[in-house]
């Protein structure tokens, strides 16, 4: 054991560390913490900023400590006067290629380049000149590209690449010229990107931004109640998270507070996604036992993650039949708000408008597709805002979100089951799936609730769930480079799945693209995050009495009156939807 | 396995010597045309198509052409030698198809070469026998022994033009057993060498050989030089003769194109000796007893790192050969591969045997089509010969080699880059460590040199990697191959072994300054490279001793600066090379570089103020010290080194908004000598902002307020009366 481990000086301290450790985790290691830009601990290393640079004994230039493993006796300094200087002078050189509109910016106080310049003692800028000018593509529904706002630190393009197997950014051009985007520049809209948002999640700046929704939401709130009836809906995650803006700590349950905050802010009705959750689980536990009884192809694969129906569009067309037809929580909701809400309400449907808050950007585009619209083609959500977005929203409205009363949702639409606040992790929909399915294949009313096998935030999991005697092979996968691997092996045909669970983003919903930043001392892929804010979700489910989705008394009552059958005609033309090939221009 | 691989290699070596004894060339009247990229840029195409309608037209079918590649004398391409058998050839330089028909119906025809043709003035002084000693570091005697043998052959009274007496830079001949005791003379153009210690020697020598044509047996070498083949071509050329010609040793004798040439010039022996040994070690030991450092600039040693790969747990290796020569004025990787790229596959064959590569990668850089073309005949050729491929040499060993083209990007000389680009990635460097020794291609352990590395490999071999240690310096063994271009009179590519003073190669070899201006400084390395101010001209090159002045070795190039050019505009020169050729991921060089560019700009505009110099300062060191490349960290050295060295002509500008040089455009002005003028309107006419009036006869006068600065009154003027201030 000793022998691998290396003995080194940094800042006069003594420390061990294993073999292979970097300078920059075994200053950590003392407490030293080494300002960072490019460097991502869940990203290959990049090395590009050039910020971590450290003086080591014997070298005349100084080296990244991102980058360099220790070596037995190594004597680093971290904070010489020269260290310092070359520190700052580099974020100075990035700041003097930016557009140094902070007080007008999105992420002003939340930013890390920001940060570092405060930090580092950037007081005053030295070698100001041109910059560089390029347009902003806002073509996508998604996701707002500035690239005069990218430090080139290359995250974006590793997580777009290594997390998501996605592959859409690369650098353009080179030197003072060099822009980060789609292939040959073209716009995000009519590119490979799958709208997940994770870019915008390990930006250091607001070069990645999601598409602002909240000013059509300010719009409509100010409409006269007899124009507009305006309905908003929280997906499951929301509520674990949102409260992190607020300075309370990761993973604290908020519903309550969330509610009224809605309330406050001027929604008619506050309606749960957790309801469209339920509702999912209902059509999407019949088309899987109806699959499994001969009537279909198998394996059946989750469609509630509008990145991975983005990404099943884009990179496996082939596996579309395989995919639930089930539209996705919050379309399912949004579908009943305009037609048996509206109805009962005495409403019609385009007098509902209808917000739904999310922790992905991917729903902007999902709400903007036509198979999610009403005939006329008006969309069935009107307006999708971010976790962000909306706790701007309640900041701006001065709204001490802390110390807000609990409210409650509105009824019907807003009566939900554990299972379906567990969407919001990874293997949550799968979890709420087997609970139902469990009941409908042994019809005993006390089947399990809690499957351990699909929880936590392993980006690929793997089980076989004996269910009535009937072994089910199951598996569940975040991050999409994890899909493609379950993909891949269901393409080779070596084992038999019968139902795969695939969310686009890493850890889930919860570290959806639309989620908080996480606090400074957190990076973005930090497992830490999917799993307290999980842990959240977990906990309220335990807490609730209702655990199963069919357990839902709205749910059945929904179906008497009005949907029918679950999977049948009505619940099809309403709750279903369908995908097709869609290849960037160029693409065949 | 030895004696498979001698077999082979006799069998080859038969095939070739029959091929070229059939042709029957030998006894043919031999017309020698330089062809390569920038010999064909000069016209040497013209020149092959004029001759070969004069020889068709003649109907003579003694004559025969013989395409070369480029010996590196630049400034006066297209070169031609012309042989006649039993003759020392005659070189002619700048030859047009004028000169062509001139040569043809004078030299060919009659027999009576062209004297004030001839390259360099070579037939100025002619001789039946010339004698060319070696004034080699460790032929120490070699100056004391000519000296003697002038006197003496004055003393000999022999007919005037009977002999003449040379010198050479180094033959390559010498060994630890004749270092200090003797010296080398070859003897043209009866392609005689002789290795003399005495006055008995030089006795036997003028009596027997100068005096009555009769070689003395006794005196001969016991063995063949590397360059006596091409001193007996170019022995009697001033800008060869003192330079020492080892990586370059067939470039402008061998036909690029043919294996059985190249064979013939000793090709493939190296291969053969290695192959027939069957000990990569062995290769290693003798790369490192040589003490040769990669040309690429680095300068780390080549069979240090060969060690290294060769030492990789991992078995799948990779070889590349960096032919991504792109500093601007720098074209020596060219020139040998157009040259002679069979030295280069079989310096890289032995190189994969070393390190125990499977595969090898040619990056040339795509702007090299020529070099392109000869290197894939080659390589062709080679296949066919058993050399390349599987089974090379009978030595039951496989290896196979294919080119990969680079696009242009400076960086991708890098060699993190470079691997990136051959991975089909963008062409940008990766953090170091690991090296990609360790972790390269795809992952595996990959060895990169430099042409001109590989360029030395098969002479290591063959002549001993302590003899090839003792051309150079303690440090460095052997030579290096500069590109000599600037304010210089002579230019082209000259190889001078390691050690030798910078100024030996502008005076000696580069003929001194431009117009006899006074040397101001020498710029070595490229844009990443420094200046070396003329008071350390006498600096040895080297490695080390350039770093430590604030340059480096680089590829090689070296240019020559005199009085007329101003330091702060050459900076900006090299600054915005490496600007736009950033690659743009770390930001010290991708931000600093533009930021450094900003300044000099402001400098050379006269818009700076002293404060400038410090930002320009400590911008240049941040990069130097924090950039994530080896180039981003040369990229400042010629500021650094300016700074270092012409700090004040940096004042001159920022201060008294001068520029010395009369370089910087904003800096001077353009006016008109009321005295001078005499009113002959020619400035106006051609002044294209029409800022100059006047009437005719009498004095003319510009208007400052709208002049351009473009110079073209200056240019016109027959009377000296437009003055630039």
């Amino acid at each position: 054991m000793t022998e691998n481990m290396i003995t080194l000086t940094i800042d006069s301290e003594t420390v061990q560390v294993p073999k292979g450790t970097t300078v920059l985790k075994a200053a950590e290691k003392l407490g030293i913490h080494i300002p960072r830009l490019c460097y991502h601990p869940k990203l290959s290393l990049e090395g590009a900023c050039r910020i971590c640079v450290v003086q080591v004994e014997g070298f005349s230039s100084f080296l990244t400590a991102c980058s360099h493993e220790v070596w037995e006796g190594m004597n680093v300094q971290t904070n010489s006067p020269e260290i310092r200087q070359a520190r700052r002078d580099i974020v100075e050189l990035l700041l003097d290629n930016h557009p140094m509109d902070c007080q007008t910016c999105d992420r002003d106080g939340i930013c890390e380049l920001q940060k570092q310049a405060y930090r580092l003692g950037v007081r005053e800028r030295l070698f100001e000149g041109k910059r560089k000018r390029f347009p902003i593509d806002d073509a996508s529904e998604s996701v707002v590209r500035t690239p005069e706002k990218c430090i080139l630190c290359g995250r974006c393009i590793r997580v777009c690449k290594e997390v998501q197997g996605v592959h859409n950014l690369s650098q353009h051009g080179r030197g003072f010229e060099t822009v980060v985007g789609p292939a040959n520049l073209g716009k995000m809209d009519d590119s490979a990107c799958i709208q997940c948002g994770q870019c915008i999640n390990v930006c250091p700046t607001a070069a990645f931004l999601e598409k602002d929704h909240t000013e059509r939401v300010w719009q409509a709130l100010a409409l006269p109640r007899d124009v507009k009836h305006i309905v908003v809906q929280p997906a499951p995650s929301i509520r674990a998270a949102i409260g992190e803006c607020f300075g309370m700590p990761i993973g604290t349950p908020v519903t309550g507070k969330l509610i009224t905050a809605l309330r406050r802010l001027g929604f008619d009705a506050v309606f749960d996604t957790n309801f469209g959750a339920d509702l999912t689980i209902i059509e999407e536990a019949n088309e899987f036992l109806r699959r499994m009884s001969g009537d279909g192809p198998l394996p059946l694969l989750t469609s509630c993650s509008p990145g991975w129906v983005s990404f099943l569009e884009k990179f496996y067309p082939e596996m579309i039949p395989f995919t639930s037809t089930c539209k996705s929580p919050m379309s399912m909701l949004s579908t009943l708000s305009k037609t048996h809400y509206a109805e009962k309400k005495g409403l019609r449907p385009d007098q509902v408008y209808m917000v739904a808050i999310m922790p992905c950007v991917a729903k902007k585009f999902e709400a903007a597709r036509p198979e999610h619209a009403m005939e006329d083609g008006t969309p069935y959500t009107d307006a999708v805002l971010t976790t962000r977005e909306l706790a701007w929203m309640i900041k701006s409205y001065g709204i001490d979100f802390q110390n807000l009363p609990d409210g409650e949702f509105d009824r019907p639409l807003g009566i939900s089951s554990g299972a379906a606040d567990i969407f919001g992790a990874t293997g949550g929909v799968m979890e709420a799936a087997l609970r139902t399915a469990a009941v409908k294949l042994t019809g005993d009313e006390l089947g399990p609730l809690v499957f351990e096998d699909v929880r936590g935030v392993t980006g690929l999991k793997e089980a076989t769930v004996n269910v009535a005697g009937k072994e089910i092979n199951i598996a569940v996968s975040n991050g999409l480079t994890n899909a493609k691997t379950i993909l891949e092996a269901v393409k080779s045909g070596g084992k038999q799945y019968h139902l795969i669970e695939i969310m686009a983003c890493p850890g889930g919903c919860v570290a959806g693209g639309g989620q908080p930043y996480p606090p400074f001392d957190m990076d973005v892929l930090d497992p830490q995050l999917p799993k307290l804010r999980a842990k959240a979700l977990y906990q309220i489910d335990h807490d609730k009495q209702l655990r199963r989705s069919h357990e839902n008394p709205a749910i059945a009552h929904l179906y008497a009156e009005f949907l029918g059958e679950p999977n049948g005609e009505k619940a099809h033309a309403l709750l279903h939807t369908h995908y097709h090939a869609r290849m960037p221009r160029g693409i065949k | 396995m030895a004696n498979q691989v001698a077999d082979f290699f006799e069998r080859l070596k038969a095939r070739a010597h029959a091929a070229l004894a059939d042709s029957g060339d030998a006894n043919r009247i031999k017309i020698q045309i330089g062809s390569a990229t920038c010999e064909h840029a000069a016209g040497s195409l013209e020149a092959l198509d004029e001759f070969q309608k004069h020889i068709q037209a003649s109907g003579r079918d003694d004559i025969i052409i013989h395409q070369t590649g480029c010996t590196g004398r630049c400034s006066k391409e297209p070169i031609v030698g012309i042989t006649v058998p039993g003759k020392m050839p005659v070189k002619y330089e700048r030859v047009d198809r004028a000169l062509v028909h001139k040569i043809f119906s004078s030299h060919i025809q009659k027999g009576q070469p062209l004297a004030e043709h001839a390259l360099d003035g070579s037939l100025d002084d002619v001789a039946e026998l010339e004698f060319i000693f070696c004034y080699g570091r460790r032929c120490t005697t070699g100056q004391t022994l000519k000296h003697a043998f002038d006197r003496k052959l004055k003393e000999a009274n022999l007919p005037a033009g009977r002999v003449k007496t040379s010198h050479v830079r180094c033959f390559g001949a010498c060994s630890d057993e004749t270092e200090g005791k003797c010296t080398h003379v070859l003897v043209n153009p009866h392609q005689v060498f002789y290795r003399i210690a005495c006055e008995q020697d030089l006795d036997d020598m003028l009596e027997m050989h100068a005096r009555n044509g009769e070689v003395v047996e006794r005196l001969r070498a016991p063995e063949k030089p590397i360059t006596q083949d091409f001193y007996q071509t170019y022995g009697d050329i001033h800008f060869f003769n003192h330079q020492n010609r080892i990586a370059m040793r067939n470039s402008g004798i061998v036909d690029p194109e043919s294996l059985e040439e190249y064979i013939r010039f000793g090709g493939f022996q190296a291969l053969g000796t290695v192959l027939g040994k069957n000990d990569p070690e062995w290769v290693i030991n003798e790369v490192l007893k040589a003490r040769l450092r990669g040309r690429g600039g680095g300068g780390f040693l080549t069979g240090k790192k060969w060690q290294m790969a060769h030492q990789q747990p991992e078995k799948t290796r990779y070889l590349i050969c960096n032919g991504d020569e792109g500093d601007p004025g720098a074209f020596m990787d060219r020139g040998m591969l157009e040259s002679d790229p069979f030295n280069i596959v079989e310096g890289m064959i032995i190189a994969a045997f070393a390190i125990g590569a499977q595969h090898g990668f040619y990056y040339i850089r795509a702007e090299y089509p020529l070099a392109i073309k000869r290197i894939q005949k080659a390589l062709d050729a080679c296949r066919a010969a058993g050399l390349l491929g599987k089974n090379i040499m009978d030595s039951g060993w496989d290896f196979d080699l294919e080119i990969r083209l680079g696009a242009g990007a400076f960086v991708c000389g890098e060699e993190t880059a470079l691997i990136r680009s051959i991975e089909g990635k963008r062409g940008q460097p990766k953090v170091r460590p690991p090296y990609p020794v360790v972790r390269g291609l795809w992952g595996k352990p990959t060895c990169i040199n430099n042409v001109e590395t590989f360029a030395n490999i098969s002479a290591i071999i063959n002549y001993g990697g302590e003899w090839f240690a003792n051309q150079g310096t303690s440090e460095s063994g052997g030579t290096k191959v500069f590109a000599l271009a600037g304010n210089v009179k002579e230019t082209g590519l000259v190889e001078v072994p390691l050690g030798t003073p910078l100024s030996k190669v502008v005076f000696n070899i580069g003929g001194g300054v431009k117009d006899d201006k006074a040397l101001k400084a020498i710029q070595t390395g490229g844009p990443a490279g420094g200046f070396i101010p003329a008071s350390q001209a006498d600096m040895e090159v080297d490695f080390g001793p350039l770093a430590k002045a604030g340059s480096i070795m680089g590829s090689g190039g070296m240019i020559v600066l005199s009085e007329d050019d101003c330091m702060v505009d050459l900076s900006k020169f090299y600054l915005s090379f490496t600007q736009e050729e950033s690659c743009g991921k770390c930001t010290p060089c991708r931000e600093g570089t533009t930021r450094m560019l900003e300044i000099l700009e402001k400098i050379t505009s006269g818009r700076a103020e002293m404060g400038d110099l410090d930002k320009l300062e400590r911008l240049a060191r941040l990069c130097q010290q924090t950039a994530l490349c080896g180039l981003g960290r040369a990229a400042p050295n010629p500021i650094l080194s300016s700074l270092k060295g012409f700090k004040d002509e940096f004042v001159e500008h920022i201060v008294d908004k001068k520029c010395k040089a009369k370089k910087c455009v904003a800096l001077i002005r353009y006016q008109i000598d009321p005295e001078t003028c005499i009113g002959c309107t020619v400035c106006a006419r051609n002044c294209p902002v029409e800022c100059i009036s006047g009437q005719r006869k009498t004095a003319h006068v510009i208007d400052q307020e709208r002049c351009v600065k473009c110079g073209q009154c200056f240019e016109v003027c027959r009377f000296d009366a437009v003055e630039r201030v």
